[in-house]
């Protein structure tokens, strides 16, 4: 028998149909089409599945659809506010700071996540908070100086 | 610190601008492969071997196929048996047999993991319940896993009855050693009498996979008329069509093709696993059949490359003069032929300007899985053994690392012991720009060391096809067909504009697939951007053309009589000034009264490919009570030719970087002693993360490559060739003591600095 569970996507009250053992990835992914929310290792190791969920970074992998009625849950669709990207979505582009892309919405879904709790992070603080984000394709290099970028111009400096 | 050695005078190549494909990248809308849905589609799952080596006595399919929701099931008995052939794909050489046997075993299951029976059903879990449904009966056989085991003389044979290819008299006996393979420039005897100093050394490393973060996926439709659409996350649709058509036994035209946004690929997706399978459970049911690997089935049957035993000798005179380079290289293929041995041995000594080398390399299998391409397959070994005794050899001569390869660096005319002679390359560019760079200058800390090591990689052209498309209102579509990793689209839209010299908003360009563009080989061996750059000027080049011929009609003159001049059609000679100049914007207007719609397209097979060399600073930091090495601080200086969208070009740099890093210090496949792999998963198989790494500098050296309009070399592959070596190097003057094995974990190295404490 399917669980019915009623949850807020992105703001948006949202209903859904699953089975005990699904993921909220499978979830976001399979019965939801939101596929921005990606799936690199479906065991908790590589971050593309980052998502908040009551505003604490989350891998969805790790949590069951089941775990989030009543929750809220920001996914990589809801950073960017009608026309205009997020600060952090636009620095990553006029960085370069993605190669294929796939890390991508999980990078940036946790690194919003850091600048709502720490606007002015250090380098390392960047690296350590990133550490749970795989990225295969840049070497990290554009992806922190992005992040930094972003909350620079987030605090007005 | 960025920093480019020389500024181009384009106006749009060598800038940065946004990538057309980032916005929807940065919010979750482009669609990788496994992001596509299909109505009505199934989810196919692969039943793999639990052994490294079997027997398949039977399979019995039919307590799957009873369950409710069961659609079908596909065995080796549903393809027909190919032949032996070898043909070209990829920077290797296919063989049909074995690809399908890869994808599903025949006679023998050849390593843990090896595909025997794929199901489609209608749910995840239905699916799960077949595959363990499925009772497959094995005779075990004795394995071997490790490659100088293999190439014993009482190995368990891999494949039965293989006969190396490559000696002569050929051998009576089979064995696992699938070739021999020799390259020999002058007379090695000659030269290491010629030296005062001789260094022989032997080196071993370790498979490491792509670890590309998207694992492989795809959707396959087979409709009740045979004609077939697959969906797939790939480095070359056409290559993904080719064997999938002939695996089938269909007609190419049948099957489209489409490449989805692609998550990484690094070589590893030059190959097919689960498509032929998606198609053949379609052709069956006549649903879509959906398929993705989970990651631990990316490890253990996916990539990885070759771990290898590596053996080099070099002799030098005091005063630093290479005297001759030999070595021995024998690389793991896994279960099937066709290791990167090759370009392995053409890469070892292609830095220098040697007169007398020797390269001998077998390619050998065992129970693992079959290695893919893996970023300049076979460079990165067989470079990391020879750059490490370079650096041995220039500690033992106290010389400088940079001036003992400035003396004997490859440059102009140099000729490659592999046979061709170098055209403008820039090894020396690079070594210059190391030794004035501020980190070759820069301090050192406690407990650190500095390295360096150069690289080299040929890349590659081939087929390519471009077509360019000018609109109603002026703008271009661009469709390319080599699979955009990271920023091609953006390259060849620069490189449109350039040539048209319109705004490069103005250029869209689309990846197409295979049944709606001519042919184009995968993106790999760093042709991409060199490839699909020549094609987009050959179409672009045609459209200029096609618009002076509109022009000419218009004003009813010759259509010699009208030239392009920077953007502008003109009349020109003895009609100059009589008419307005047009635009091409002017002209797309009235297209439709001049002839039709104006298509140009690039169908060509690229010559003229340029290697790279490059050159890697890596400084590192040991934990003296662990172990642990450090990266503090690492350069990459590479020759680029001309770098297009520089920011992607330090991004290829900085990545290569990053996965030479993983492969110098953590990255390997470890098998148990019951041929099992035991860490497959990113938490015991780790790649760099953010915290482990420090910024990546670049310096992009450009000696331009004269074959290519806008002098693109290729750049992607080089920058995983130094960091083996230029980190070894580095850790040896860290701890004081020289390694011989990858990757330097932490255990091995406090091993290596104890023992060396104690002599
Ligand atoms: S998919 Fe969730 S952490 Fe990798
Ligand atoms: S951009 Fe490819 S994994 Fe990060």
């Amino acid at each position: 028998m399917k669980h019915h569970v009623t949850t807020t996507i992105n703001g948006d009250e949202t209903e859904f149909l699953c089975d005990t053992e699904q993921t909220l990835l499978d979830c976001l992914r399979d019965e939801l089409e939101l596929t921005g929310t990606k799936e690199g290792c479906g065991s908790g190791d590589c971050g593309a599945c980052s998502v908040l969920l009551d505003g604490r970074l989350v891998c969805s992998c790790l949590v069951l659809g089941v775990e989030v009625g009543g929750k809220k849950i920001d996914t990589i669709e809801g950073m960017a506010t009608g026309d205009k990207l997020h600060p952090l979505q636009r620095k990553f582009l006029e960085h370069a700071a993605l190669q294929c892309g796939i890390c991508t919405p999980g990078v940036l879904v946790a690194a919003k996540s850091l600048l709502e709790k720490n606007p002015n992070p250090t380098e390392t603080e960047v690296r350590y908070w990133l550490a749970g984000n795989l990225c295969r394709c840049t070497g990290y290099d554009k992806i922190i100086r992005a992040v930094m970028d972003a909350a620079a111009e987030m605090r007005g400096a | 610190m960025q920093e480019r050695v020389k500024i181009p005078k384009f106006d749009v190549v060598g800038t940065r601008p946004v990538r057309p494909d980032g916005a929807d990248k940065v919010t979750g809308r482009a669609k990788y492969g496994a992001d596509h849905n299909v109505a009505g589609q199934l989810v196919g799952k692969v039943l793999r071997s639990p052994y490294p080596h079997a027997r398949i006595k039977s399979i019995d399919t039919s307590a799957a196929l009873a369950l409710t929701g069961v659609k079908a099931v596909v065995t080796r008995d549903d393809f027909k048996d190919q032949s032996s052939e070898f043909v070209p794909a990829g920077e290797m050489l296919v063989n049909y047999r074995d690809v399908l046997r890869n994808v599903m075993a025949r006679e023998k299951v050849l390593f843990e993991g090896h595909p025997v029976a794929a199901v489609a059903a209608t749910s995840e879990a239905i699916a799960r319940a077949a595959l363990r449904a499925i009772k497959v009966e094995y005779e075990i056989l004795p394995h071997v896993i490790d490659v100088v085991e293999a190439m014993k003389p009482d190995a368990p044979i891999v494949e039965d009855g293989m006969i190396t290819v490559g000696v002569t008299p050929p051998p009576t006996k089979p064995s696992n050693v699938a070739k021999r393979v020799e390259f020999v420039l002058g007379d090695v005897e000659k030269g290491f009498k010629e030296a005062d100093l001789v260094i022989e050394r032997e080196f071993n490393t370790k498979p490491v996979h792509q670890g590309y973060i998207e694992p492989h996926a795809c959707v396959g439709s087979v409709s009740e008329d045979g004609t077939a659409e697959l969906w797939t996350t790939t480095q070359g649709h056409w290559i993904a069509r080719a064997h999938c058509a002939r695996l089938l036994g269909w007609d190419m035209t049948k099957l489209r093709v489409t490449s989805s946004e692609i998550g990484g690929g690094f070589g590893g997706k030059t190959v097919v696993y689960l498509e032929p399978l998606a198609l053949a459970l379609s052709a069956k049911t006549h649903r879509p059949v959906k398929m993705a690997m989970s990651r631990e089935e990316v490890f253990k049957a996916s990539g990885p490359t070759s771990g290898a035993n590596v053996w080099v000798k070099m002799g030098v005179k005091k005063d630093g003069t290479i005297t001759a380079g030999e070595a021995i290289l024998k690389y793991q293929a896994g279960c099937f032929q066709g290791s990167p041995v090759q370009p392995g041995c053409m890469c070892a000594f292609a830095p220098y300007d040697l007169a007398n080398v020797k390269v001998v390399g077998f390619d050998v299998l065992s129970n693992r899985p079959k290695v893919a391409a893996y970023r300049a397959p076979g460079g990165p070994i067989s470079e990391y053994a020879v750059e490490s005794v370079v650096d041995e050899i220039a500690e033992k001569l106290g010389m400088c690392p940079i001036e003992l390869r400035l003396k004997n660096a490859a440059k102009e005319g140099t000729k490659a012991a592999y046979g061709p002679k170098f055209g403008p390359v820039g090894m020396v560019e690079c070594l210059e720009a190391a030794k004035s760079s501020p980190h070759w200058n820069g301090p050192l800390g406690k407990n650190q060391g500095r390295g360096i090591a150069a690289g080299f990689w040929f890349n590659i052209g081939g087929e390519t096809t471009v077509n360019l498309q000018l609109n109603e209102d002026g703008t271009l579509t661009l469709m390319a067909g080599t699979p955009d990793i990271g920023g091609l689209r953006a390259s060849l839209a620069m490189m449109a504009a350039e040539e048209l010299k319109i705004p490069y908003e103005k250029v869209r360009p689309i990846i197409g697939d295979t049944s709606t563009l001519g042919y184009n080989f995968v993106t790999g061996g760093s042709r991409s951007t060199f490839s699909s750059g020549l094609a987009t000027v050959e179409a672009a080049r045609s459209i200029i053309k096609q618009a002076c011929g509109r022009a000419a009609k218009l004003w009813e003159i010759p259509e010699d009589a009208v030239t392009w001049d920077n953007g502008e059609i003109k009349p020109a000679g003895d009609n100059a000034g009589k008419f307005k100049p047009m635009k091409l914007s002017d002209i797309a207007k009235v297209a439709g009264k001049t002839g039709g719609s104006i298509v140009g397209v690039g169908a060509i097979s690229a010559q003229g490919a340029a290697p790279s060399f490059g050159v890697h600073i890596a400084d590192s930091e040991v934990d003296p009570d662990t172990g642990k090495l450090t990266i503090t601080r690492y350069t990459v200086i590479q020759d680029a030719g001309i770098a297009i969208h520089p920011a992607y070009v330090e991004g290829q740099f900085q990545g290569g970087a990053a996965q030479g890093i993983g492969w110098a210090l953590n990255e390997e496949y470890i098998y148990g002693a019951d041929g099992k792999l035991q860490n497959a998963g990113f938490l015991d198989y780790r790649i760099p993360v953010a915290s482990d790494l420090p910024m990546i500098e670049t310096i992009i050296v450009e000696v331009p490559n004269p074959r290519h309009p806008y002098g693109v070399r290729g750049i992607g592959e080089t920058a995983i060739v130094p960091p083996m070596a230029a980190i070894n190097a580095s850790a040896a003057r860290a701890t004081g003591v020289r390694m011989f094995e990858l990757p330097l974990s932490p255990p091995k190295v406090l091993k290596a600095m104890k023992e060396a404490k104690k002599a």
